[in-house]
């Protein structure tokens, strides 16, 4: 590892050269390098609080627009109404069949995303070879990296005439279908955690096990999963983020219907894609709008308790460790 | 059972779970460059939408979405190096260190729809942006400053302690130290963490959707202020909004999009190989 060649600095502030270092222990030079080391440690610091402040403003701004629906009694008191009208008159914003089908979509997708990625995870981890683990790695980070629209489009072109014919259904856009193009959305962030939490098992605790005469199967479900369990849980939780935040896949693929969800066969309509399909239409500064902004404050109340739950998590793992 | 034949089964089940994974990703992948590259030529690369949309090409849509990932890397890049650079090397813990790390996370976790809503309350309605390409960029660089953070931080963690030692040792100020020792040292890593953040930043729809992107526009934008075409926001309007368009649009944007998201992953990937072998030498 080397630096670049020559001095481009020769004669700046930041010239390392002998020349100008001794120059740099004069204590005339002492004074205004000082002053320089705190105005660039201020001006990191001052960069380094962007992301407090905009934490800050999600918060000030979403509720600042939430409120004014909050205000008026007639919408409040449809907030726990069980249909979604919003243009109706008098509109009724009822959120439990958008709570409900996004609930419904991402318990889905946790379904069919946890057994296969973690399954995954603990193939890589133990079990495969490491020419298979360095080829199967890289592409499920390429799923990681495919546009929630190309696969929002996916769904839509292949995935939901297939779901139509399959069960007879009038339309393929279901929340089946948004469950299962979800759990391939949350299948790379709960396989590359979850082998990372596998892997970072001790390899004494498999020996140990594997010594006692357990085969190593046995040896993987009673003592090195266990160990990372929390690793584990920690990938599931961040899934489950993951997947109950999408919009486009979900406003794509889910049939968008206003109304509480009674199988996974029907279209539903979640609290992500009412607010993309719904606010480039809404009168700024009318009802309609801030009930979108109710419905985001609500989003982002739910993910942040999963992520600080995620993050609890994986702080005791770290801790445990 | 037999202990041996259940451990056979087990593996044979976890092998196949994973060959599913990879399958599917196989069938979309192969879904959408075998219908949509035979639709992708030069004029549909340099042309604009033609008929209501339903003929021409996409141009107008890779100029915006190049202009906004432009945008994202010279907002979120020096800001997310600076965090980083302040967290590794300056922070002592403190309330306040606690609490940048706190908003990195939280940050991370926000939903790309929350970002849209925020920057369409305070990017285009309380700055007064309007629907613009300046409010597009500043939202999606915001949602991708967390991962050039958590990127920037671990490369920044991984230079040797030695490498400050040495250098504060010959007399090197702080300043001399981090911009021109560890900082060299931490490239190659904030580089491909950067590119992945990037290339999630050239995906995303629901963030622009309300702060950036035009359903149609017949020329490319003149100046930070006017809305833009986008890759994904077309290829969305192209899916479900435009019924009676030719199939061959969108799954020729399709393929555009995934060859531009990819190439960017794939080139993150290999230039983490090309260091890491560097670096063994």
């Amino acid at each position: 590892m080397k630096l670049s060649g020559g001095n481009p600095l020769a004669g700046t502030e930041m010239d390392l050269s002998p020349a100008k270092r001794s120059a740099g222990q004069n204590p005339r030079w002492r004074q205004p390098r000082a002053l320089l080391e705190k105005v660039v440690e201020t001006g990191l610091f001052l960069a380094a609080l962007t992301g407090v402040v905009t934490i800050i403003l999600i918060f000030l701004f979403l509720f600042k627009e939430a409120v004014p629906l909050l205000l008026a009694p007639g919408p409040t008191a449809s907030l726990t109404a069980k249909n979604w009208y919003p243009v109706s008159t008098p509109p009724v914003f009822g959120l439990w069949p958008l709570i409900a089908g996004s609930l419904l979509v991402t318990f889905g997708a946790i379904a069919i995303s946890v057994p296969l990625g973690v399954g995954a995870a603990v193939y890589l981890a133990m079990v495969a070879k490491p020419t298979v683990r360095e080829f199967v790695k890289p592409a499920i980070e390429i799923l990681a990296g495919v546009p929630s629209v190309v696969l929002g489009f996916f769904g839509i072109a292949v995935l939901a005439p297939l779901i139509q014919d399959i069960f007879g259904l009038p339309t393929g856009l279901t929340a089946l279908t948004g469950a299962v193009t979800l759990a391939f959305m949350a299948i790379p962030t709960i396989t590359s955690i979850s082998e990372d939490a596998i892997a970072a098992v001790p390899g004494k605790y498999l020996e140990a096990a594997l010594s006692l005469g357990a085969t190593k199967w046995q040896s993987i479900v009673t003592v090195v999963v266990p160990a990372a369990l929390s690793g584990v849980s920690a990938a599931i939780m961040l899934g489950i983020g993951r997947a109950i935040g999408e919009t486009m896949t979900v406003l794509m693929v889910t049939g968008n219907a206003g109304v509480i969800p009674d199988s996974f066969l029907v279209p539903v309509r979640t609290m992500t894609a009412t607010i993309a399909a719904e606010m480039g239409e809404v009168a700024r500064g009318s009802l309609h709008y801030h009930a979108l902004f109710v419905v985001g404050a609500v989003l982002f109340i739910m993910t942040f308790m999963i992520n600080l739950i995620a993050d609890l998590i994986s702080r005791r793992l770290k801790k445990g460790a | 059972m037999n202990p041996r034949l259940t451990e056979k089964l087990a593996f044979l089940l976890l092998r196949a779970v994973t060959w599913l994974i990879i399958i599917v990703l196989g069938v979309v992948i192969w879904d959408i460059f075998s219908k949509g590259l035979p639709a992708v030529n030069l004029g549909f690369l340099l042309e604009s939408p033609r008929r209501g949309m339903t003929a021409g090409g996409i141009f107008p849509a890779i100029i915006g979405t190049l202009y906004l990932v432009l945008g994202t890397i010279v907002f979120a890049l020096p800001i997310g190096v600076m965090t980083a650079i302040y967290l590794v090397e300056y922070a002592r813990e403190s309330w306040a260190t606690r609490l940048i790390r706190l908003a990195v996370i939280n940050l991370a976790g926000v939903p790309s729809i929350v970002f849209g809503l925020f920057g369409l309350g305070f990017f285009v309605l309380f700055l007064g942006f309007g629907v613009s390409l300046l409010a597009g960029t500043l939202t999606l660089a915001l949602m991708t400053l967390p991962v050039i953070i958590t990127t920037a931080e671990e490369a920044l963690r991984a230079v040797p302690v030695g490498y400050r030692e040495a250098s504060l040792a010959l007399g090197a100020t702080k300043l001399q130290t981090v911009f021109l020792i560890v900082l060299p040292n931490a490239l190659p890593g904030i580089l491909t963490g950067s590119i992945l953040g990037v290339a999630r930043a050239a995906g995303e729809t629901a963030p622009i959707l309300l702060t950036a992107a035009a359903f149609f526009l017949p020329q490319l934008p003149g100046s930070v202020f006017d809305q833009v075409m986008a890759l994904p926001y077309h290829l969305y309007v192209m899916a479900t909004q435009v019924p009676n368009a030719d199939p061959r649009i969108p799954y020729g944007t399709a393929a555009v999009l995934m060859i531009l998201v990819l190439g960017l992953n794939l080139a993150a990937i290999l230039l983490r190989i090309y260091f890491r072998r560097m670096r063994r030498i």
